[in-house]
């Protein structure tokens, strides 16, 4: 293992060159290109034995690495925001095809205005594609996510596309240290490339012929049964890569301070960072707050988060996007999931915050929940909605 | 290639969904006896789609990927590019798209994979609308005909020029074929293969659907295309335009038929006046001047 200082976006491209993948397709875009140009440049320099499609646009990106996979290619692309709409077409039928991929998410916030700071909304935008979606918290954490992708994505129980997401700026363009393991350890976990079926021509194939309903109904129900596989294929990466690089998160959620918490807060993203510092502050005051972290947002952890905020007094989801006129995904998503196991819910509040990039800083966390549980002390509920907005 | 009707045997399987009269199969018979059935046909949404016929089975007897309509150039990039790095050099790509995935919403991603010459062919069967979604008017419509979108007026505009397009890419090979001309379509899809990039055949197939003639006279009426001049069949490549035989006699004006022999067999251009008849001649002259220049 080397230690090295890389920004989150060159941590994915590590990552990708550990995975030595044969094609790359790509377009760019901010935040997204420092992947693409450093891919660009393993490829050029030799260090990766790979093809690289500078493609004329995002749809034709994400079409030209679904043809390169089912070719039988381990692929790759990243992208953003409009780029990420843009291509939404070819999410979907990626998927839908059952083709192992992987996709990085530069997260930024989604047009007009014009704005290149991050939120959640493109990423969130994505989350009834079909595709695996983990979420970083630190660039560690990104290049350890990406080469897992690969392991999560071409395992015969799944056969999904899986997508990362890392802010824009606040992961992507900050350098951190990052432990980067072994290469020859890496391919050797990784293996050879996996997929359910391969199209070079060695014997007639028809792929994506019309079906009629109810045939496309069974293909569309085998998703969602990979979907539930994947928690547990996730888990075992988790636990093997731990194993075998150090490193080992929790699976689908991890969780700081939540075992004798009382309140516990939800959240995904770096900004998690700042909620831990946060709730250090609120222990040293006596205050009994935990973070519960969504690595993955597809499959969904419901039955995970359940295991810890069953006896919860009070649960805050704070949400980087939000579904107009309605509430935050990942409220949404948490509050459906949980009334599969119970019918008494917590008292659970959603916080819309950092639309638009509006830096949301350790200090607004601490008075947010510090607010929230205070009020609840006194016996009165805050309101369940909030968009936390403040300038400057 | 005296065994063309042979090779064609095994190609297109019985249960194919087309209808009567359809260019499809008789244009597919032919690239299958081309590369003997090794390839790898990518198929933007298009007729084809349906003429391949419903999941599980398949009409066609080599690999075909259905693909989002924008982007048959794009997955067939990314095919021949996995293809390359696998070392696997006997199988040939193939885009296989009509006139809407490629002269409209094909278009960004068929320059884009023409500009970076990557080794397919991409071969735009033109039958000159949207003919799968019900014959609306596409930009390779010609003027004049009506079309569902182009219910009273006809169409306005002249019809987009895809090969001249390509051929302005500098891609290595550009041709124009005709579903009447099976043995010239046949060795302009042997000679795309022998070279290697980025290659663009046009293929003229009318549509007895949506251009509203009998089934039974879908040859006749490619045929007349090339007799009136209307269509002009040619090969572009080392920077000069070589014409092909069928067209050859048609450099000279007087042995072209009149277009109205073409026009009146079709009822799209039942309501055609005068006038534009004579713009439709104006048309030919002035295409076949283009002809003339870069030969």
């Amino acid at each position: 293992m080397v230690l090295k200082v890389l920004t989150g976006n060159y941590a994915v491209a590590e990552a990708v060159k550990l995975a030595r993948v044969d094609v790359v397709a790509a377009y760019p875009i901010t935040p997204q290109t420092s992947i693409v140009e450093k891919l660009a440049e393993y490829i050029e320099s030799g260090e990766l034995e790979a093809k690289m499609i500078r493609v004329e646009s995002e749809h034709s990106a994400l079409a030209a690495v679904f043809g390169a996979a089912i070719a039988g290619a381990r692929a790759f692309t990243a992208t953003s925001s409009q780029g990420l709409l843009y291509m939404h077409e070819w999410v979907h039928w990626v998927s839908r095809a059952r083709i192992p991929v992987v996709m990085a998410i530069v997260t930024r916030a989604i047009g007009t205005p014009w704005n290149i700071w991050p939120d959640h909304a493109d990423f969130l935008d994505q989350r009834d594609t079909g595709w695996i979606m983990s979420f970083a918290m630190d660039n560690q954490e990104v290049l350890d996510l990406t080469i897992q992708a690969f392991k999560i994505s071409e395992d015969p129980r799944v056969y999904l596309p899986v997508m990362i997401g890392l802010e824009g700026f606040i992961l992507g363009h900050t350098s951190m240290p990052v432990d980067v393991p072994d290469p020859d350890k890496v391919a050797e976990w990784l293996g050879p490339r996996r997929q359910p079926y391969v199209i070079d021509g060695s014997k007639p194939w028809a792929l994506g012929s019309l079906a009629w309903p109810e045939e496309t109904e069974e293909m569309f129900m085998d998703i969602q049964k990979a979907m539930e596989e994947s928690k547990k294929v996730i888990v075992e990466v988790d636990e093997e890569y731990g194993r075998l690089f150090g490193r080992k998160y929790g699976g689908l959620i991890a969780c700081h301070r939540c075992s004798d918490a009382k309140y516990h807060i939800v959240s995904m993203g770096a900004w998690s960072g700042d909620i831990i510092e946060s709730i250090e502050l609120l222990r040293n005051e006596g205050y009994p707050v935990g973070l519960i972290r969504i690595r993955y947002v597809r499959p969904f952890p419901d039955k995970e988060i359940y295991g810890i905020v069953s006896n919860s007094r009070a649960v805050i989801v704070f949400d980087r996007a939000i579904s107009y006129g309605s509430m935050g995904p990942l409220y949404m998503d948490l509050v459906a999931g949980l009334t599969k196991y119970t019918r008494k819910l917590p008292y659970m509040r959603n916080i819309i915050a950092g639309i638009g990039g509006v830096n949301i800083t350790y200090q607004d966390f601490y008075k947010l929940i510090k607010e929230t549980i205070d009020s609840l002390e006194k016996g009165v509920e805050p309101p369940v909605f909030t968009w936390y907005h403040r300038r400057g | 290639m005296s065994h063309l009707p042979q090779a064609m045997r095994n190609t297109i399987l019985p249960g194919e969904a087309a209808c009567p009269g359809c260019p499809i199969p008789m244009a597919l018979k032919v690239v299958g006896a081309a590369f003997n059935n090794k390839l790898v046909m990518v198929v933007p949404a298009c007729c084809t789609s349906i003429v391949i016929g419903a999941y599980p089975g398949s009409a066609f007897n080599w690999s075909t990927v259905h693909v989002a309509f924008a982007s048959a150039a794009a997955v067939a990039s990314g095919i021949a590019e996995a293809l390359e790095k696998r070392g696997i050099k006997d199988v040939q790509v193939v885009a296989w798209a009509g006139d809407g995935g490629t002269a409209d919403i094909g278009m960004a991603s068929l320059s884009g994979a023409a500009e970076r010459n990557h080794n397919i062919i991409y071969i735009m069967y033109d039958n000159e609308a949207y003919m799968n979604t019900g014959i609306q008017r596409s930009s390779s419509t010609p003027k004049g005909a009506w079309t569902t979108t182009t219910p009273i007026m006809g169409k306005i505009e002249h019809k987009k020029d895809v090969a001249r397009i390509m051929i302005a890419h500098g891609v290595p090979y550009v041709a124009t074929a005709s579903i009447a001309y099976p043995h010239d379509f046949y060795a302009k899809l042997k000679k795309a293969a022998s070279i290697r990039g980025f290659k663009f055949i046009q293929l003229h197939s009318p549509c007895p659907v949506g251009w509203r003639f009998d089934p039974s006279l879908t040859v006749k009426v490619a045929r007349l295309a090339i007799e009136t001049g209307l269509w002009v069949l040619y090969e572009y490549y080392d920077g000069r335009l070589r014409l092909s035989g069928p067209s050859r006699p048609y450099l000279d004006k007087a042995k072209r038929k009149p277009v109205i022999e073409y026009l009146k067999l079709q009822g799209r251009f039942r309501k055609i006046t005068d006038e534009l008849v004579r713009e439709i001649e104006k048309y030919v002259d002035e295409l076949w001047e283009w002809i003339k220049k870069h030969m």
